[in-house]
């Protein structure tokens, strides 16, 4: 029971696909009052640095790796889908929910460690930005992964295969969050 | 090249009784939803109002449905009345209510782009509206902390003493943004995607771009609060430091959050307002809407400009004085495009053929009101004489002349309007203007004496003023109990709103398609429009406000006749 | 009738943010009742009348749209003159503090005010200070620095008499003055909502000739003497 207005297109640009560009605008404000809020206190306070220098810059390397390769496959399951292969840009689909998952699981064990070793989200206001940060974060790309789940099975079968597109602009947005995360929290010590 | 609505239509069986109701996609049956939530939030805010007016004419007093009145109750109540005012009664009423009644149904389609995004942003915003009204049945009691919520004070639960009221205020807050963002979402889609063929950016109604450009200003205004939200939620329930000085967090951080979302809330709320009078004067004056494109770019200049100038809320907070300088600049600024969209809205009546009917009689007092509203923020914009009212009734009658113009007396100018439309009936005129009359003297009877307690130094949100010498003097209790007496006769006279709007929907008079010989497209539909809108959707033609073409018998074009 | 409503203006810039406040009530009351003038003479005038149609008037012409970038120039111009008035004065008040003759301390706390003066010495942090509790003595025509400071969550000092304001922040000191202009006894208020006892909170300032504040000071440190004399001689 899709409305006639939902097949109008006056400004000539999918409607799913103007919706999903507010959603990032809507997103990039959220998460850019998040980072801003953190650059102001991490710029007055210097024994910050002491706090970050304790954070795993490799770790953090190796999930901006995993994350950039899967925008990778994500933007080949946009192409497959371009092509009317629903098959193939499931499986890049695949992919991509593959290195979502992987980000989560290494960040997990990340977190336990830190954890363990006294650092929590209230040992410390540079912390405090640290988990909120990155937590926020990680629940977008678990979002990103259900989410994608459900775009990967119905292109499976060749239906909606425009949503393809959309979660591939979603997920580049969630990895340009995390590009701007790994200096802020790991690099910069 | 109208399209007909799709057969799915036909075959689609409704489901019947209050299941419909709830569980309901069609945009206009969510923006009554959003309407009568809506207005139940405005009763309990209204009976906020009253509570909290009574104990400060008469205080100590047993006070008729409340009891007695203590310092958290009142605090509370204060706090309460404020959030209430504007996150559940303004903007669902204003934005979200008529913005789904209307935006379909003026661009000329059959339903929001998104129907089922919109039904899941109305269930996210009552929930949130449950979960407000239910901090004030636990341990402890509602959040008191004021609208503004400032840490520490809001932050730490021994400071504020409602270990459960604040984190759940800040959840029903957090929870009604993400509803507005879902439903910005479909507005701003809709009416860049959707729009009747024939319809360009000039065609559409002012109330529809009014409401279109509220969004957007509310979704890029909202994140950092948002943010700013998650954090201040981290320091209630977690214990971490965001805001609390010792710990190396800054609690200004939160003014400038919230004074950057809460300021163009202001616009975002007062544009839709503007938008409804616009309508209203343009159909009943008979006239064309003066200088619609110049008033459309003033206020895209206004939304732009109203991201600068947050910090006029702070002057006195600890800020860098010098920057006073410049947020005085910029607030003195912003009076310009407002001045404009108000002038230009004034001009609209010159040579006129006005009729005053209710909705009319209620478009032409928001200008008067908001007129003076609009005056005594200059007064606040210049950081000197803001250090004289900072925080005081003079603020706080200053903002009722805005709030109460653009909540109330726009959607009573709104609900008369569109009654016929929304309900397939008329109210009765002579009641209209019974509630009319019985609303705004005593409006003006209330606020007025507390611009006069402003200027003698009152401060605001204060249980009781008896250990203030200075404040405690018999004629300062004078004006009190005028004041809140005011404040009795008017709430007395929202019941004759009340009777005239339930026992109209019941018995009114039928109302045929178009009642007021309105051009808009919604006036082209049944009263009330069918599932759909249209049996065959509109064409457009021409703009929305031909009203009195030189030529023309007839003194209004319709949109969607062929010329 | 507005009498018993009337704020004394005691400070050495009370009469200059009233001056601004007297401005703007000129320039933007004028165009006030111009606004308003125009909206109740446009019904009055253009009410419907049978067999009188509306004119149509779109408004994008020049000679229809001056009359309203005149006006608008003109409250421009308004604005101007406004925020040329306003930014000396807030100069005046937040931003250039003349050199003190004395200095005192205010502490906000949930639900009281503290004050230290300094004692005979002029000085404050020595042992002679004088603390009081919901009392601040001042001398009139002195200019007085204040150390603003607040123990727990916000809180605004504010003195309407002086027409100052200023809010205090935890974590921080903020530095404010004033010189107070004529003598006797006023509200203190806090004007910046700090928990349930926001209402319960309040405190007085005495303004004070000389003699009385001489007097007043040398009072208070034979008490503080008699009282740390006996408190010693309770210890031996």
């Amino acid at each position: 029971m899709r409305p006639v207005a939902n097949t109008r297109s006056a400004t000539g640009i999918p409607t799913a696909r103007l919706a999903v560009w507010w959603l990032i605008a809507s997103e990039i404000v959220i998460f850019g009052g998040l980072l801003a809020s953190y650059i102001m206190h991490r710029l007055a306070h210097d024994a910050w640095s002491q706090q970050a220098a304790y954070t795993n810059t490799w770790i953090g390397a190796f999930n901006t790796l995993v994350l950039l390769s899967s925008s990778l496959s994500a933007v080949l399951g946009h192409k497959a889908a371009d092509e009317g292969n629903g098959q193939k840009a499931a499986k890049m689909l695949y992919f991509t929910m593959l290195g979502g998952v992987t980000f989560l699981v290494v960040k997990a064990f990340e977190w336990t460690s830190e954890i363990q070793h006294g650092f929590t989200i209230t040992s410390n206001t540079f912390w405090s930005f640290y988990y909120s940060a990155a937590g926020l974060h990680a629940m977008h790309v678990l979002a990103g992964v259900i989410v994608m789940g459900i775009v990967a099975a119905t292109a499976k079968k060749n239906e909606e295969l425009h949503r393809v597109e959309l979660i591939g602009l979603y997920w580049h947005f969630v990895d340009v969050v995390w590009i701007f995360l790994f200096p802020l929290l790991y690099i910069a010590k | 090249m109208a399209e007909s609505a799709p057969a799915t239509h036909d075959d689609h069986h409704e489901p019947s009784g209050l299941i419909k109701y709830i569980w309901s996609t069609d945009h206009k049956i969510i923006g009554m939803q959003y309407l009568f939530t809506g207005m139940f939030m405005a009763l309990v805010g209204g009976f906020f109002a009253y509570a909290f007016r009574m104990q400060l004419a008469f205080p100590g007093v047993d006070i008729p449905g409340w009891g007695t009145m203590t310092p958290p109750d009142y605090n509370a109540l204060v706090t309460n009345h404020g959030t209430i005012m504007i996150f559940w009664v303004a903007m669902p009423v204003l934005i979200a209510a008529f913005g789904n009644f209307l935006i379909p149904l003026m661009i000329g389609c059959d339903d929001m782009v998104f129907p089922r995004l919109n039904r899941l942003s109305y269930q996210v915003f009552l929930l949130s509206t449950i979960i407000l009204l239910a901090s004030f049945f636990v341990p402890g009691g509602a959040f008191g902390g004021a609208w503004t919520a400032y840490p520490p004070l809001s932050a730490q639960s021994t400071y504020n003493l409602t270990p459960w009221g604040a984190p759940l205020w800040l959840l029903a807050v957090a929870l009604e943004f993400a509803a507005f963002l879902m439903g910005g979402i479909n507005f701003i889609t809709t009416t860049m995607n959707s729009r009747a063929p024939g319809m360009k950016m000039h065609d559409i109604p002012l109330v529809v771009w009014m409401i279109v450009l509220a969004s957007i200003i509310f979704m890029l205004s909202v994140g950092p609060l948002f943010a700013g939200a998650i954090m201040l939620f981290f320091d209630q329930v977690l214990g971490t430091g965001f805001f609390d000085p010792n710990r190396g967090g800054d609690p200004v951080l939160w003014q400038h959050m919230f004074w950057f979302f809460g300021h163009p809330e202001v616009y975002v709320v007062l544009l839709p307002a503007m938008g409804i009078v616009a309508e209203i004067i343009t159909v009943f004056a008979r006239k064309k809407f003066f200088a619609y494109t110049p008033v459309l770019y003033t206020t895209f200049a206004a939304g732009v400009a109203s991201f600068t100038v947050w910090a006029h809320h702070q002057f006195i907070a600890g800020i860098d004085p010098r920057m006073a300088h410049i947020f005085t600049v910029t607030t003195l600024l912003i009076s310009v495009p407002i001045a404009v969209i108000v002038f230009c809205s004034i001009a609209t009546l010159y040579g006129g053929s006005i009729r005053f009917k209710t909705p009319m009689l209620w478009a032409l007092s928001f200008i008067f009101e908001f007129l003076l509203g609009g005056v005594t923020g200059i007064y606040l914009g210049a950081a000197g004489a803001d250090v004289y009212f900072h925080d005081s009734y003079f603020v706080l009658a200053h903002f009722h002349y805005t709030f109460f113009p653009i909540a109330i007396i726009g959607t009573f100018a709104a609900i008369t309007y569109w009654f016929p439309k929304m309900f397939g009936r008329h109210m009765n005129e002579t009641l209209g203007k019974i509630h009319f009359v019985g609303t705004i003297i005593p409006f003006n009877l209330i606020f007025i004496p507390l611009f006069i307690l402003g200027l003698a130094g009152q401060h605001r949100r204060i249980y009781s003023f008896s250990l203030f010498p200075d404040l405690a003097k018999p004629e300062f209790q004078d004006l009190r109990v005028f004041a809140t007496v005011s404040l009795l006769v008017m709430l007395a006279f929202q019941f004759v709103f009340l009777f005239n709007f339930f026992s109209s929907m019941i018995k009114g008079r039928k109302a045929e398609k178009n009642p007021y010989d309105a051009n808009t497209l919604e006036w082209t539909t049944e009263s009330p429009p069918p599932h759909g809108n249209w049996s065959e959707l509109p064409s457009v033609y021409r703009g929305p406000y031909e009203y009195s073409v030189p030529g023309r018998a007839d003194d209004f074009w319709p949109q969607n006749e062929p010329s | 009738m507005f009498e018993p409503f009337k704020v004394e203006a005691l400070s050495t810039f009370a009469s200059d943010i009233d001056g601004v406040i007297i401005l703007v009530t000129i320039l933007v009351g004028f165009w006030f009742f111009v606004a308003q003038a125009a909206l109740i003479g446009f019904c009055i005038h253009f009410r419907h009348r049978d067999g009188h149609k509306a004119q149509y008037i779109a408004g994008d012409k020049k000679s229809e749209t001056r009359w309203i970038t005149i006006p608008l120039a003109l409250i421009v111009t308004c604005d101007v003159f406004i925020a040329m008035a306003d930014g000396p004065v807030w100069k005046k008040v937040k931003e250039h503090r003349p050199e003190p003759d004395r200095i005192v301390r205010v502490i906000a706390q949930q639900w009281a005010w503290t004050f230290v003066h300094p004692g005979q010495d002029e000085k404050l942090g020595t042992p002679d200070d004088i603390t009081t509790t919901g009392d601040l003595h001042v001398e009139v025509n002195k200019v007085y620095h204040f150390e603003l400071s607040s123990r727990d969550v916000l809180h605004s000092f504010s003195v309407p008499v002086f027409r100052l304001k200023q809010d205090a922040i935890p974590g921080r000191t903020i530095v404010g003055w004033f010189e107070a202009t004529g003598t006797g006894t006023y509200d203190i208020q806090c004007t910046e909502i700090c928990g349930i006892g926001h209402g319960l909170m309040p405190a007085r300032i005495q303004i004070e000739t000389p003699e009385q504040h001489a007097a007043w000071v040398s009072e208070r440190s034979q008490t503080l003497l008699a009282s740390t004399t006996s408190l010693r001689a309770g210890q031996e």
